[in-house]
């Protein structure tokens, strides 16, 4: 996926990513987060405290997030912030459909170093069949944009 | 100050996302009871989760790797450690690692474990990266007991939100800060069947485009885009239809037709709305339909985000519209940024078409008018 090419405007919106939920990202996931609590791998134990299967853990929601804008800003951008809220989970078999809109672009403060671009807020959501999985916000600085796009300083 | 075994000083014994819908009446604990219960928690508040403690690792080109891998995330470039990795460092595992949990946090989820409230899930995580981490540092974090909730229904329970600030440091520096909130709950009677949950959930909660209340902004991408189009539904719950009786036949009529009517009173003039079959201002039940030309302002709005209702996809804007004919009426404002909507703004009438046979008037920014 494209980094934004040009300084992102308020109310643009990301290309949409589409995650399927397979049993093997949630376990791998809380695994990877060293998350080891059995409902995040093990479908029986999570039935027994009334969960219908297992779910992925937050931290995982909260790279998928991070990946998410990571890969539309590109590497050179920095993550700021990032601040989530869950709400339906998600089960395997599902798929989480992340979506965001620019909230607000900052240009970069005086005396920032010349390879900070703008600072960009973007809405996120993430959507399985149940509902929203995850709704939050992500302050991310861009890289300078390149020449002939520079903002005025 | 104590230290016990397992679970992260960060987050408790568990960390996850809502396990679904758990329902579940408000069971024998309620009352005065609970009431102390909320009194002995706040004592916590201010009172420390974790103190001088380390993650088990140092930052490690392994462990970002792994992670990176397991969720298909770019590794960067130059090394460092993704920055929603933070918590990652802080997590104990299943044999306790790490040092300097603090006691006060396991004394409170033990008195809510105490009381009933044994289930856990995660709500909220919020961190900020002050700076990348890299192999090798050291990590190091303090985190406080900020906040209990009164005890609060929610969907999954009744229970008690806790929330937690840690701060975090590599290698002795400030590198981040975490907020993490968690809701202690009754746990629900074992379902008989997952499909319990799923029931009550409804698969496929999400409306169709033209269902969705807030307006796509001129930026936006095409409609068919949109994510939560891609997965048709049988069952996706249709937003409420209207109740049609015979002092508002009229107005649905108009509807239909495209137009939005509302009364006269044809003895005093008075207009009115919504429907009724007498004047407020003089009682006369004789009145006359009059088509509004659209044209109105927003006196008085909100922007709901909580709580979702199946077949809308918050958030979205809900407004009273004040007509130029002098009537109001509430409606969806479509077509502005939501941070954009300002009492005063003009608005244009349009009606949606929200599925195969409910129209609605609606209200889009006027030209002009919004952010």
């Amino acid at each position: 996926m494209a980094g934004p090419a040009l300084t992102p405007r308020e109310g643009d919106e990301l290309p949409p990513l589409r995650i399927p939920v397979t049993r093997t990202l949630i376990v791998s996931g809380a695994l990877a987060s060293r998350d080891f609590q059995d409902v995040h791998h093990d479908a029986e134990a999570a039935r027994e405290k009334g969960s219908p299967d297992i779910f992925m853990n937050i931290l995982t929601t909260n790279g998928l997030v991070g990946r998410y804008i990571t890969t539309w800003a590109g590497p050179r951008a920095v993550l700021r912030k990032v601040a989530i809220r869950l709400g339906a989970p998600n089960y395997p078999g599902d798929t989480m459909a992340l979506s965001g809109r620019v909230t607000a672009v900052t240009p970069p403060p005086a005396g920032a170093p010349g390879s900070e671009g703008a600072t960009v807020e973007v809405a996120v959501r993430g959507a399985n069949r149940l509902g929203a999985h995850v709704t939050g916000t992500v302050t991310v600085t861009l890289p300078a944009a390149g020449p002939g796009e520079g903002e005025a300083a | 100050m104590s230290t016990d075994d397992g679970g992260n000083p960060a987050t408790g014994t568990a960390v996850g996302a809502s396990p679904g819908t758990e329902r579940r009446p408000a069971g024998g604990l309620d009352g005065a009871a609970a009431d102390d219960l909320f009194e002995r928690l706040r004592g916590y508040e201010g009172r420390p989760a974790a103190a001088a403690a380390h993650g088990p690792d140092p930052v490690n080109t392994v462990m970002i790797r792994h992670w990176c891998e397991a969720l298909g995330h770019p590794v960067p470039p130059d090394g460092s450690a993704p920055a929603t990795m933070l918590q990652v460092w802080t997590m104990a595992g299943p044999a306790g690692g790490g040092t300097g949990r603090a006691g006060p946090y396991d004394e409170l989820l033990r008195a809510l474990d105490e009381a009933g409230y044994t289930s856990v899930v995660a709500t909220d995580c919020e961190q900020e990266y002050l700076r990348p981490l890299r192999p090798g540092e050291e990590i190091g974090f303090d985190a406080v007991i900020e906040s209990v909730s009164p005890r609060k229904t929610t969907k999954l329970g009744t229970g008690y939100f806790v929330t937690t600030r840690m701060e975090v440091r590599a290698d002795s520096e400030p590198a981040g800060t975490h907020r993490f909130r968690i809701l202690k709950y009754r746990p629900a009677h074992r379902p008989g069947a997952g499909q319990q949950v799923r029931d009550t959930e409804t698969g496929g909660s999400k409306p169709q485009d033209t269902a969705s209340p807030q307006g796509k902004p001129a930026l936006g991408k095409p409609h068919d885009s949109r994510p939560q189009d891609a997965k048709p539904q049988a069952g996706r719950p249709l937003r409420p239809r209207p109740v049609v009786n015979r002092d508002n036949a009229g107005f649905w009529e108009g509807v239909a037709r495209g137009e939005l009517l509302h009364q006269r009173c044809d003895d005093c003039g008075t207009p009115r709305f919504p429907w009724l079959p007498g004047c407020n201002a003089c009682g006369s039940p004789k009145w006359t339909p009059v088509a509004s030309a659209g044209h109105g302002t927003v006196y008085s709005y909100v922007v709901m985000h909580h709580p979702p209702f199946p077949a809308f996809d918050p958030p979205y804007a809900v407004a009273l519209i004040e007509l130029d004919e002098g009537v109001r009426i509430v409606s969806n404002l479509t077509g502005v940024a939501l941070d954009g909507i300002r009492i005063g703004m003009p608005v244009e009438l349009e009606f949606l078409r929200v599925d195969d046979e409910l129209v609605l008037p609606v209200f889009r920014a006027a030209a002009g008018g919004g952010a």
